[in-house]
């Protein structure tokens, strides 16, 4: 198997505290990894630093052969191949769910607007918001917003994408929608990096869990290992606690 | 109180003129504003302190002084302007620096996260700024921008002082012929009531037309 995402030795300080110390792992072409944490510990940043929309202090990212942190890296071009969706989906709100969807790929990629309005209806259609393509984001709930943000990253056709939190800011029954459209693009082989509460797709989606604590990860492995038996205790005392509250949605 | 018809042809003969000085500053102004308040939130440091010493500058000091200092101070310099470019160069440098200050509030307003998703995209910076930051920044900036159009138009009566017969510079050449200038001068601002009152009109217009749902309209979120 070929590796796609290398993360090495990442460190990153916001004044006097390190919210980074050092995170390290891989992830193989088609994989899922999820990223699990108490609140502040570095989570969402450790994302923004893949693709350097927060810089890291120290340490590498590799996209395949490509080093993502080197300065002569064109950081654009690196982007436009990971997919970013955020927290609070980041819909550009003056433009339609269409709008959104194709902008990037006619002015990043330099599509024709035909071509790229097709595309973008096709990816509309997957995340099963075609009959919205013409609603402003203000018009669409939470969970229809979030799945317009899969779209955009989708219509760039991305070697990965990350997703920070992106269930975090929906109300409880839009939540469902969301992770569906997630479990069908892992099933379909899209290599993602998912930070998220929801333990429910963690264990039912993921290929490996990663638990990070104050800034460095704590444990890595699979599902069933994590679940039922952890090497730490804080990982089982995360597990727990995480679960009683968020409970076991998909 | 005598008011007469035929002031009114001789008044509107001043009319292009306003107009021609009023609409020429606000593109000059927004031009250089746009240009001014991108400078003051994504230049470095130098060039945000040179913005800021412009904006300063210009706010700062009297319309009717930096008019008299193009006009009647420049040719010392050896740079000689006609009366109309010297009133669009200090009306229009003038009204840039108002400008600028409504274009960086709208600019800040647009919220962060649209800046970060364009650039998560692949988008450049310039794209970002151009494809995304902009087109939201100018419908949030139409109404308290309006209000500078309004001034713009008003302001421009001060061109009579270095000679040109603008609306107000034919109606104080009318009333210091008859000698009615309580009159004259009541028409005259008649006439500045009809012009600001279409100009609103237009403005008001053209905010509804390029209204977005969500996007900056009061009670809902941005």
């Amino acid at each position: 198997m070929n590796t796609l995402l290398r993360v090495e030795d990442i460190h990153k300080r916001y004044g006097s505290e390190e919210v980074l110390k050092g995170v390290s792992f891989e992830m193989l072409k088609g994989e899922t990894k999820v990223v699990i944490g108490p609140s502040g510990t570095g989570k969402s940043t450790l994302l923004r630093c893949i693709n350097r929309l927060t810089p890291a202090d120290r340490g590498r990212v590799w996209l395949e052969d490509e080093e993502i942190t080197h300065t002569r890296t064109n950081i654009n071009k690196i982007r436009a191949q990971i997919g970013f969706v955020f927290q609070s989906f980041n819909l550009f709100a003056h433009l339609t769910a269409l709008g959104n969807v194709r902008i990037a790929p006619m002015k990043v990629r330099g599509m024709k607007k035909i071509v790229a309005t097709d595309l973008a209806m096709n990816v509309l259609e997957r995340v099963g918001l075609a009959d919205k393509a013409d609603a402003y984001p203000a018009e669409l709930s939470g969970g229809q917003q979030q799945r317009v943000s899969i779209a955009r990253a989708l219509a760039m056709s991305p070697k990965l994408i990350l997703f920070d939190e992106p269930t975090s800011a929906l109300d409880p029954e839009l939540i469902g929608e969301v992770l569906e459209v997630m479990t069908a693009l892992a099933s379909e082989g899209m290599t993602m990096l998912v930070v998220t509460h929801e333990m429910g797709f963690a264990r039912a989606v993921a290929d490996e869990i990663i638990f990070m604590e104050h800034g460095v990860v704590v444990e890595h492995g699979s599902p069933t290992q994590m679940f039922t038996n952890p090497k730490h205790l804080r990982t089982g005392e995360f597990l727990n606690k995480i679960s009683e509250l968020y409970g076991e949605t998909t | 109180m005598v008011l007469k018809w035929e002031w009114v042809p001789q008044l509107a003969e001043g009319l292009p003129l306003t107009l021609q000085i009023t609409f020429t500053c606000i593109a000059i102004g927004i031009v250089l504003g746009v240009l001014l308040a991108l400078a003051r939130v994504y230049g470095n440091r130098p060039l945000r302190w040179l913005c800021s010493a412009y904006i300063q500058f210009f706010r700062g000091t009297p319309l009717l002084v930096q008019l008299f200092i193009v006009y009647f101070g420049l040719p010392n310099w050896g740079i000689r302007l006609s009366a109309f470019w010297s009133a669009v160069l200090a009306l229009g440098l003038n009204t840039a620096a108002y400008q600028a200050e409504y274009f960086r509030g709208a600019i800040q307003a647009v919220r962060g996260g649209q800046m970060l998703a364009a650039r998560s995209l692949g988008m450049s910076l310039p794209q970002a700024i151009r494809l995304i930051i902009l087109p939201q920044a100018f419908r949030l900036v139409l109404p308290s921008w309006s209000n500078e159009f309004i001034l713009m138009l008003k302001y421009s009566t001060i061109v009579f002082t270095i000679a040109l017969l603008d609306l107000m510079g034919k109606g104080q050449r009318l009333a210091s012929r008859n000698f009615m200038r309580f009159e004259v001068f009541i028409v005259v601002a008649f006439f500045y009531l009809g012009l600001v009152f279409v100009v609103t009109q237009i403005l008001h217009l053209i905010e509804r037309r390029v209204r977005i749902p969500g996007l900056g309209a009061p009670g809902e979120p941005v």
